[in-house]
């Protein structure tokens, strides 16, 4: 570990580094259980017949679900290697600090997407309350079984 | 109001300053569980009390993203089936508590959320007619715990 650095060797040399490809599959159960679990009773992410009269013609997802399986929200499989390393590293706390999601096409009910991870930057920051705290950036791109771009998203964690 | 009630909107009936219809949402344990389930979050820090006490946040709290997919309820349920969402953010500012049970479905009385939203800026960009909004998660205290962006496309009576 760098001298007086919380940000472990480890962790720097995940910076820039996409992940392996983790494969999602975006049902319409899960679609519907998703809007059920934030009281969403859109049609559009449910009703089959509805959705086909839509402009999209068949069932999408509500902004932000990308199929499934999800490990810890956005932080998909490809990434617990980071969240692995800020533990080895001796961090225990990770917050959530916000996210930035860009949409580019829908995603659809029967969609299968694949994404990759990435750390993007490790910052640290003082703080008069919790001492130094890790900014992670952790940016996650999607791409649907047609080779489109999907979505990209970017996450900030917070470590101490 | 059902989702079905809803009007679809223009881009010529957003002037800047208008504020998106608010939304307000109860987080409570049952709702924290459900979502664990839907969304594939299961740390322990939105359920258990004694993992909650040693990351420091006192009890378990509402999940940042359990917010943020609210923010895109107020979103979506503005801008009708017709409006596309091209960017959403926010920052996970304030810790929330979800309220505890009091029936097997029914919170007990307590906080309630508002998700509320301004539009900020109008403008036409690669034949796409945008808008963007200032959105927020507000808590019982009338503190934006959740505050965000979002940027819409809608469709134009042009």
């Amino acid at each position: 570990m760098t001298e007086g650095s919380k940000i472990s060797d480890e962790i720097k040399s995940m910076i820039g580094v996409w992940s392996e490809p983790v494969v999602l599959q975006v049902e319409k159960g899960a679609i519907a259980r998703y809007a059920d679990a934030i009281d969403d009773d859109n049609p559009l992410f449910r009703n089959e017949e509805y959705a086909r009269k839509s402009m999209y013609g068949s069932i999408i997802a509500p902004p932000g679900f990308f199929g499934w399986p999800v490990g810890g929200g956005n932080i998909e499989a490809g990434m617990s290697r980071v969240v692995g390393a800020v533990a080895s590293s001796g961090m225990l706390r990770i917050l959530d600090g916000g996210i930035e999601l860009n949409f580019y096409v829908p995603v659809r009910a029967g969609d299968t997407l694949v994404t990759y991870g990435k750390l993007a930057d490790a910052r640290e920051k003082e703080t008069k309350s919790q001492g130094t705290m890790v900014f992670l950036i952790i940016e996650q791109k999607y791409l649907n079984q047609n080779g489109d771009l999907v979505a990209l998203a970017r996450q900030t964690l917070i470590c101490s | 109001m059902t989702h079905h009630d809803k009007k679809q909107l223009y881009y010529e009936d957003v002037k800047v300053g208008d504020e998106v219809t608010p939304l307000a949402k109860v987080a409570c344990s049952r709702m924290l569980v459900q979502w664990a389930g839907a969304s594939g979050d299961f740390n322990p820090l939105h359920y258990e009390d004694s993992f909650a006490q040693a990351m420091f946040v006192g009890s378990p709290i509402v999940h940042g993203q359990l917010k943020r997919a609210w923010l895109g309820h107020l979103i979506t349920d503005w801008i009708g089936d017709e409006g596309i969402v091209k960017m959403l953010s926010c920052q996970f500012r304030g810790m929330d508590y979800p309220r505890k049970m009091k029936t097997m479905t029914e919170p007990h009385d307590g906080e309630t959320w508002w998700c509320k939203g301004v539009a900020t800026k109008k403008r036409e960009e690669n034949g796409e007619y945008l808008v963007d909004c200032d959105i927020w998660v507000e808590n019982g205290k009338g503190e934006k715990t959740t505050p965000g962006k979002a940027t819409v496309a809608l469709p134009s009576k042009k």
